[in-house]
């Protein structure tokens, strides 16, 4: 752990440099908030391209093809040609509609998936806000991305785009309940909701492992969860491009439209960031019990190249359903949470509760 | 045959009887019901291939083309009327419901107006469109249709044509949904669609209430161009109508034009029709699990039935010459002779069918989502197969053996060990494996074929300009979807008077209502796709 | 200057002069560099992110859907993003023919992309009419219906050439003018007065909102 760098040390030094030049606190807050936030905005806006770019050579490499490789050295800059062009597209104004909430429906979609951003712990010291209610506020803030969708759908007078939103909701609420029972699952394991200590917890043993079978469970069905959270396929009723040629978004153009299409990738991030959070230890590099070399090794790797590095693993396993499966039906959809993942659930939650109580799991 | 004149000789004493290829029986209109009863009742003629719109400048009419699923015998009836002005014939939609939509087809060419059916609309031109195409007096000037950007005028209500007591035709509106129904378009432009074809989707939540199904955003008028055509021009029409079947097709018409002049194809031509016909096949069917399954959300399956689908277009391309619209079969044998390298390519592509076919299986056909979205899903029973006349794998997915390479033997079939692929369940799975399997049994033909190509011509002598006697042919193949039949009408000049061409697809598109109400909106693009209609194929 | 493009050389285009022409127009009235260069990063990113419509009526759509697979992959050049909403896609592959019931239905999908839009008229059937020509229910090309960028010919076109109208796409993006040029509102004027069905279109349009 010694040798892992600790990120708080420059934030704190920064924040002592301010104060010696004689600011007062709040505008040192202020100033502080601001260059997090632009901080936040530029690696958003990055991280959302990589994830284009990889979603695609992904997909292409499952479909024996190439994939984007004409635009920079192994079409690296595509997403970004992508971005200019949706950035100066025409937002078309449409007649009939409810323009405020039209408008609005796209920010709350991405600032829904920003604010999640806040708690994801990227390494040591290097988390925007650190309190004791962080997973309580993830799964709060990640939950106002529906509303967006709901209000998308209704408000482009649409028929497509409400059908599209009536699914989502009843999807997202629905695999709501799994994703929280799932990471109740892990808190209760851990003992505490706050994000930091949560990882610190995992310091030996990262808790897939460390909680055995109803980890394992409460693992794969926060993956299923959190693909249908994602609006990912199996799970990609609302925008099922065969049914409702683009689901909730049909009539959006332009950056709005570019809005949705950047938070679902970034939910694909921040599901596979909390996957990475709960069950593989965050930015705690890879340590086996007893190996001291080899745990020494593996902590020269910086936390925020272990953190990224299972994000992208996990994000990858739910890309590869996409591209594997066929979709659902929504009937089909709600019968799987509602029959089978919630009482596995809670039955996994039972378990968990029993396997901390007798102590029989690997300390 | 005898017999059945006979006694129909004996019942209906107004009819009369003309041998031609098809037994034709002519009655008045006011006996057209009466007949077309017994005939099903009591012979048996229960599939209704196709209802051939004719004018004949004296008269107009209509030909039924009747089926005995038994015996695969087939019969005529032809009913004319002199009346140019206000046309009218009984309906027989009461007794097959594919009628409705065959005289809808006919009323839109032809103005005849068919009694007492249902739903008396035109099929595929707008409501306000001047005059009837097909008419020998039809108008095509630049002036009477323009082309117009103006939104189509749109009708919520149909027509129904009655004989009130005093003998004279009452027309009463109807309307198409019920007054509270949440209507949703689906198409013409959706990518479910498979194409431009629409469906007006009357919805209770996301179950589906009732269908009503548009058709003509991709009609263009093939039959009436063939009209002003020479026989040799008119082939080419054959690629762009179901174009995975262009070989298919092609066989088809050429056959009946052949059969018509008396002209001898070299066996060397025939069989290379046939194994260009079986290739196209497998290509098709390819094709079809791919567009399937990205429509239901597996995209990744269109990219591995492709790899398929291009290396049979790399093999025709270099006989062919071409990719898709190839031309290839002609009046009298085939265009050109093989490519040197045929026999050699096509045993590659056999040797990996069977991979490719585990492969699929693997990927889709054993997945838990796909049996849960396709099995019990848009069943059709044999009878319902059999009153919508849907034919092809479609229609032996219900049970019905309809495969025309063995009801009606044709080219070089007879010869050829095939099974016919007949299954019962009827459901969409069914008629996704029935795909599955006809593609084996395709393979299997040109197994048995490859090493056999005889020597010899690939084309016959035949004059430059034909001229067919005067008559008429019907003549069916079994194209990828379905039945494909053309009737030719002749009076013994270059062109045809009429030429008819049956599509399978037009019967897949007016099924989906009857067997995709009461489900989700979801099962729309989960039937509709397993039908797999094309959707220029239906229009013309 | 010269419109180039990744691994194909100047002098395998066709049409060059055609391209040099709307340079020369660019050039005319000449350019602020900060502008100029705002405009070569924005046609660089329209010209290589073409997202097209999935828009096929017969034939040729499946050609365009060879094109999309394993084979001939026309993601290499970023335009796979095939977008099922025309708010969202850049271009229209008129992949068939167009009769007349289908016009309007065509012209109110081309109403619906977003600017800057463009159409590429993809075979025979959507440049003439093709074999269907003489019929009673088909379009004598889209020219009349729509304003056409790039002219694709063949029945239907081999993927290859696809790839080479939508190349020829790419480099006339490659030479617009974002920033006080030639404004594409404009060019649709000039557009209306030669079509006379647009125009009428238009009238009606016009009509129904006043």
């Amino acid at each position: 752990m010694e040798s892992t760098f600790d990120f708080s040390k420059i934030t704190c030094w920064f924040n002592d440099l301010l104060l010696g030049w004689g600011l007062a606190p709040w505008l040192v807050t202020t100033i502080e908030c601001i260059l997090v936030g632009v901080g936040l905005l530029l690696l958003y806006a990055l991280l959302a391209l990589f994830y284009i770019y990889f979603e695609r050579k992904v997909c292409a490499a499952f479909q024996c093809r190439l994939g984007p490789n004409r635009v920079g050295p192994f079409g690296l800059l595509q997403s970004f040609a992508d971005m200019f062009k949706i950035l100066i597209k025409e937002l078309i104004h449409l007649n009939h509609i409810d323009r405020f909430l039209f408008a609005l429906a796209p920010y709350l979609v991405i600032i829904a998936s920003m604010m999640a951003f806040a708690v994801l712990p990227w390494g040591p010291g290097l988390q925007i806000i650190d309190f004791n209610i962080g997973i309580f506020f993830l799964i709060a803030v990640s939950s106002i991305g529906v509303l967006g969708i709901l209000l998308a759908g209704w408000s482009s007078n649409n028929k497509f785009t409400l059908i599209g939103a009536m699914r989502s909701g009843a999807q997202m609420i629905s695999y709501e309940l799994s994703i929280g029972l799932s990471v109740i699952t892990m808190v209760a394991f851990a003992g505490t909701m706050n994000v930091n200590e949560i990882v610190l917890a995992q310091d030996r043993c990262w808790f897939i492992f460390a909680g055995h079978v109803p980890a394992f469970i409460a693992f794969v069905i926060y993956l299923i969860a959190g693909t249908a959270e994602t609006n990912r396929g199996p799970f990609d009723l609302p925008e099922a491009e065969s049914e409702l040629t683009a689901g909730y978004h049909t009539e959006y153009s332009g950056i709005h439209f570019g809005f949705f299409y950047l938070a679902e990738y970034l939910n694909l991030f921040i599901v596979g960031g909390v996957a990475a959070l709960l069950f593989f230890g965050g930015w705690m590099p890879f340590h086996i019990p007893g190996w001291e070399g080899f745990n020494h090794v593996m902590n020269y790797i910086p936390g925020v190249v272990w953190f990224i590095g299972k994000a992208v693993v996990i994000s990858f396993i739910i890309i590869w359903f996409k591209w594997t499966f066929p979709r659902l039906r929504i009937d089909q959809l709600l019968k799987l949470e509602w029959k089978y993942l919630l009482p596995i659930n809670l039955f996994n939650l039972a378990l968990m509760v029993v396997i901390i109580l007798t102590g029989f799991y690997i300390h | 045959m005898a017999t059945i004149q006979e006694n129909i000789a004996a019942k209906f004493p107004q009819a009369t009887f003309e041998e031609a290829d098809v037994l034709q029986i002519n009655i008045p209109d006011a006996q057209l019901h009466d007949l077309a009863k017994t005939l099903r009742d009591e012979y048996g003629y229960d599939y209704l291939i196709t209802i051939v719109g004719i004018d004949r400048v004296e008269c107009l009419g209509a030909i039924y083309f009747l089926s005995n699923t038994k015996t695969n015998q087939e019969i005529s009836i032809q009913v004319t009327t002199t009346d140019r002005q206000n046309p009218v014939i009984t309906s027989i939609a009461d007794l097959w419901s594919i009628a409705t939509i065959y005289e809808r087809e006919v009323y839109d060419f032809y103005g005849i107006i068919f009694l007492n059916n249902p739903d008396m609309r035109r099929l595929f031109l707008s409501i306000d469109w001047v005059g009837y195409p097909l008419r020998k007096d039809y108008d095509n000037g630049p002036d009477s249709n323009p082309v117009t950007l103006e939104a189509e005028p749109q009708s919520d209500d149909t027509h129904v044509y009655t004989r009130g007591e005093d003998g004279k035709i009452v027309c009463t509106e109807k309307p198409i949904f019920a007054k509270n129904d949440f209507v949703v378009n689906i198409g013409p432009q959706h990518p479910a669609t498979h194409g431009v074809l629409r469906f007006r989707t009357a919805v209770d939540g996301e179950t589906i209430k009732k269908i009503d199904v548009y058709m003509g955003y991709i009609h263009r008028g093939v039959e009436k161009l063939c009209e002003n055509l020479q026989y040799m021009q008119t082939l080419h029409f054959m690629d762009r109508l179901d174009y995975f079947s262009a070989h298919n097709y092609h066989h088809g018409l050429c056959m009946c034009i052949e059969r018509a002049a008396g002209i001898e194809v070299p066996r060397r031509a025939q069989v290379i029709r046939v194994l260009m016909d079986e290739l196209s096949r497998i290509a098709s069917h390819c094709l079809f699990f791919g567009t399937y399954c990205m429509d239901l959300g597996a995209t990744t399956m269109l990219f591995y039935t492709l790899r398929v689908r291009e290396q049979i277009l790399d093999i025709m391309k270099k006989t062919c010459g071409a990719r898709m619209t190839f031309n290839y079969d002609c009046i009298g044998g085939v265009m050109a002779d093989l490519d040197p390298d045929f026999v050699k390519d096509v045993k590659a592509l056999l040797a990996t069918i069977p991979a490719n076919i585990k492969e699929y299986n693997k990927i889709f056909t054993g997945n838990v989502i796909a049996e849960g979205r396709l099995e019990k899903m848009g069943i059709m029973t044999r009878q319902q197969a059999i009153d919508w006349s849907v034919t092809g794998p479609s229609g032996r997915a219900s049970g019905w053996a309809c495969d025309v390479r063995k009801t009606h033997p044709y080219s070089i079939y007879p010869e050829i060990q095939f099974d016919e692929i007949v299954m019962t369940e009827g459901d969409s799975m069914a008629r996704f494996k029935a795909r599955l399997l006809e593609m084996e049994q395709s393979a299997h033909i040109i197994e048995q074929l490859i090493d056999n190509i005889p020597e010899g011509d690939y084309l016959a002598k035949v004059p430059k300009v034909l001229k067919l006697p005067q008559g008429h042919w019907f003549q069916l193949v079994e194209g990828c979807r379905g039945v494909f039949g053309v009737y030719i009408e002749s009076d013994g000049g270059t062109q045809p008077v009429r030429m008819k061409f049956v599509t399978p697809s037009l019967n897949l598109a007016a099924v989906v209502d009857e067997i995709t109400s009461g489900n989700k909106i979801a099962d729309l693009i989960t039937i509709a796709g397993s039908l797999d209609y094309i959707v220029p194929d239906m229009d013309r | 200057m010269e419109v180039t493009t990744k691994s194909m050389p100047y002098e395998a285009w066709k049409d060059n002069e055609y391209i040099e022409g709307l340079v020369e127009e660019l050039r005319a009235n000449g350019t602020n560099v900060l502008v100029g260069t705002l405009d070569k990063l924005i046609n660089w990113g329209r010209s290589n992110s073409l997202w097209p419509l999935t828009f096929a009526t017969s034939c040729c759509g499946i050609e365009f859907v060879s094109l999309g697979a394993a084979r001939f992959d026309m993601a290499r050049f970023g335009w796979e993003v095939a977008r099922s909403s025309p708010r969202q896609a850049d271009f229209m592959m008129v992949a068939g023919t167009i009769v007349n019931r289908m016009a309007p239905v065509f012209r109110r999908l081309y109403d619906q992309l977003a600017e800057p839009k463009y159409v590429i008229a993809c075979g025979g059937c959507a440049i003439s009419g093709g074999p269907f020509r003489k019929s009673y229910h088909v379009a004598k090309g889209i020219e009349d219906i729509v304003p056409v960028d790039v002219f694709v010919p063949g029945c239907p076109p081999c993927p290859e050439a696809m790839i080479y109208g939508i190349m020829q796409l790419s480099r006339k993006v490659k030479v617009e003018r974002f920033f006080g040029g030639v404004n594409r509102q404009e060019k649709q004027k000039e557009f209306l007065a030669d079509s006379p069905v647009a125009q009428k279109a238009e009238e009606i349009i016009n009509g129904e909102q006043a």
